[in-house]
């Protein structure tokens, strides 16, 4: 099994459904120019949750502080943001 | 989309709501060029190459755990077992090396550092008698030291002499750390086939045919398997043991995703994955729930050993796929104190020490985390070893038992240790004397490997 040197993440903002939680989030990545490859909504339970798969190999900070970042952005919505590395699910779920 | 929503949200879900984690990452530290007749010396080289090795662990796996998301609970160091490592000192007391491994894990930041070890299965030599010896006191004088000795294999039978021994050395350790409700004894495990390369305190050590340093890693995940195993009440066992065997592959990759990334950040090769489901006092991440799912009233019933045989192979199964080198102890843990419902299932005496001896036959480690009454006698521990040892050695598996004998506690009291070793209820033993039996001395010889029936 080979680590890949790609840098693409995941990130997932779980929580209630509300108005500009895109934006919001688009937002920061824009700010610190991460590159978004692909968007989608879905549900976890009864929660509202938005995936994004996310370039960040040309992102001026580094992948913790943008976590950081996307994390306090999302506390002022009380949506809770969690950023992981595209290789874990790759790893995961396919062989 | 380039990536399925479902996988990222049932791996999201996985972290978040049923506990899955990392149990440990163990970096494994050759210490046999420590060597030196001062044990002055030995102990300052032992420092020397902890740092210099394992300076970068703990940091390291932090930033596996931001990088994919997965917390990492525990960072270990296992070391050469140190009857080795001292083996050409002059002094017989090997406690104040145990010393200096607690100041270096300190130092380092791990959570513990196993090999405080003996492997003496077939005979004591001088070293090895010096380190059990030493045990109770280093065991008292420390922290984050392990301690392991294994006293028996498939090969060379089981050596009595020790086993009696172990028991007194429990003993003596119980009364050391009697403040501490015997904690001592919580550090300290005694082995039949002990693996070399287990990443799982307290039984880690650094084999001796294992490389000058890797990285070893202990999944977890008995929340994340309880929660298939509640999903799927009616189904029929072939289609629970292939949930059960999916949901092992899934948790392994993690595991050796992470170990691969550790691995390569510092640049020491990666060993195995161990593939136990260890529980933690949490709620819900219990191997004795799963168990319970499968449509057992308690653990403990009849229809335990069967339940629990099914998981520990499909687990097995389900991982063996996912990971490119398999190792330790890979099976499922019972360790009472560190499993919300093994606890409850001795309170409710659904579950006694003979059936745990019984489940420890089909899976890892064995008896496993134990408290029994203060008064419990050597001899009478050495019997619990003995019997757990023999299970291990006819059935060519690993076995261990981790004994407890809490000074002033009886049955109905409870001990707590606080943090992943949780809290046991005291379990009553057998009251008829077993001491004619295995003061005899001597060794059980070794099992016969053919006419297995």
């Amino acid at each position: 099994m080979e680590l890949e040197d790609k840098n693409r993440i995941v990130i997932t903002v779980l929580g209630e459904d509300k108005v500009g939680i895109v934006a919001k989030m688009t937002g920061v990545l824009a700010k610190y120019e991460a590159n978004i490859l692909d968007i989608s909504q879905t549900l976890l339970q009864d929660l509202f949750a938005m995936i994004m798969l996310v370039d960040i190999s040309k992102t001026k900070i580094s992948f913790e502080e943008l976590k950081e970042e996307l994390q306090s952005a999302g506390q002022e919505l009380q949506m809770k943001v969690m950023a992981q590395h595209e290789d874990v699910f790759r790893y995961m779920h396919r062989i | 989309m380039l990536i399925n929503p479902d996988e990222i949200l049932e791996t999201i879900k996985m972290i978040e709501m049923e506990n899955f984690d990392i149990r440990t990452v163990t970096m494994g530290i050759n210490l046999k060029d420590c060597a030196h007749p001062d044990i002055e010396v030995v102990r300052e080289n032992i420092y020397n190459k902890i740092i210099e090795y394992a300076g970068q662990l703990v940091e390291t796996a932090q930033k596996m755990e931001v990088k994919y998301g997965v917390p990492i609970v525990n960072k270990r160091i296992s070391v050469t077992p140190i009857s080795i490592v001292a083996a050409a000192c002059e002094e017989s007391d090997y406690s104040s090396i145990a010393e200096t491994l607690d100041q270096a894990a300190k130092k380092v930041g791990v959570d513990f550092i196993g090999g405080f070890s003996a492997l003496v299965h077939k005979g004591h030599t001088k070293e090895e008698r010096n380190l059990i010896n030493s045990i109770p006191k280093a065991l008292n004088k420390t922290d984050r030291v392990c301690s392991s000795v294994n006293v028996a294999t498939t090969k060379a039978g089981i050596n009595m002499d020790a086993v009696l021994e172990m028991g007194q050395i429990i003993k003596k350790t119980a009364e050391l750390t009697a403040d501490e409700g015997a904690i001592g004894c919580a550090k300290l495990v005694v082995f039949a086939n002990v693996p070399e390369d287990n990443p799982f305190m307290a039984g880690a050590f650094h084999g001796i045919g294992e490389a000058e340093a890797t990285i070893n890693v202990g999944i977890s995940g008995p929340g994340v398997i309880k929660n298939i195993v509640e999903d799927i009440p009616e189904v029929n066992f072939d289609e629970l043991a292939d949930r059960i065997k999916r949901t092992a592959f899934k948790i392994t990759r993690m595991g050796e995703l992470v170990g691969r990334g550790v691995s390569k950040e510092l640049a020491i090769p990666f060993g195995i994955v161990d593939l136990s489901l260890a529980p933690t006092p949490a709620v819900g991440d219990s191997i004795a729930n799963i168990l319970e799912n499968m449509g057992l009233e308690k653990c403990g019933t009849h229809g335990t050993t069967a339940a629990l045989a099914l998981l520990n192979d499909a687990v097995k199964k389900g991982g063996a796929m996912a990971s490119a080198h398999v190792g330790g102890l890979s099976g499922a843990f019972i360790p009472v104190s560190e499993d919300q419902g093994m606890i409850e299932a001795v309170e409710s005496g659904a579950l006694d020490l003979n059936k745990l001896e019984a489940m420890t036959s089909v899976c890892s480690v064995g008896l496993d985390m134990i408290a029994i009454p203060g008064a419990t006698s050597a001899e009478t521990i050495a019997a619990i070893i003995a019997d757990e040892m023999a299970i291990g050695t006819i059935n060519q598996k690993t076995t261990a038992a981790r004994i407890i004998p809490v000074p002033g506690k009886e049955v109905g009291d409870e001990v707590e240790f606080g943090g992943l070793l949780g809290r046991a209820p005291i379990m009553d033993i057998n009251h008829f004397s077993s001491a004619k039996f295995v003061k005899r001395g001597g060794r059980i010889p070794a099992p016969l490997q053919a006419l297995n029936n």
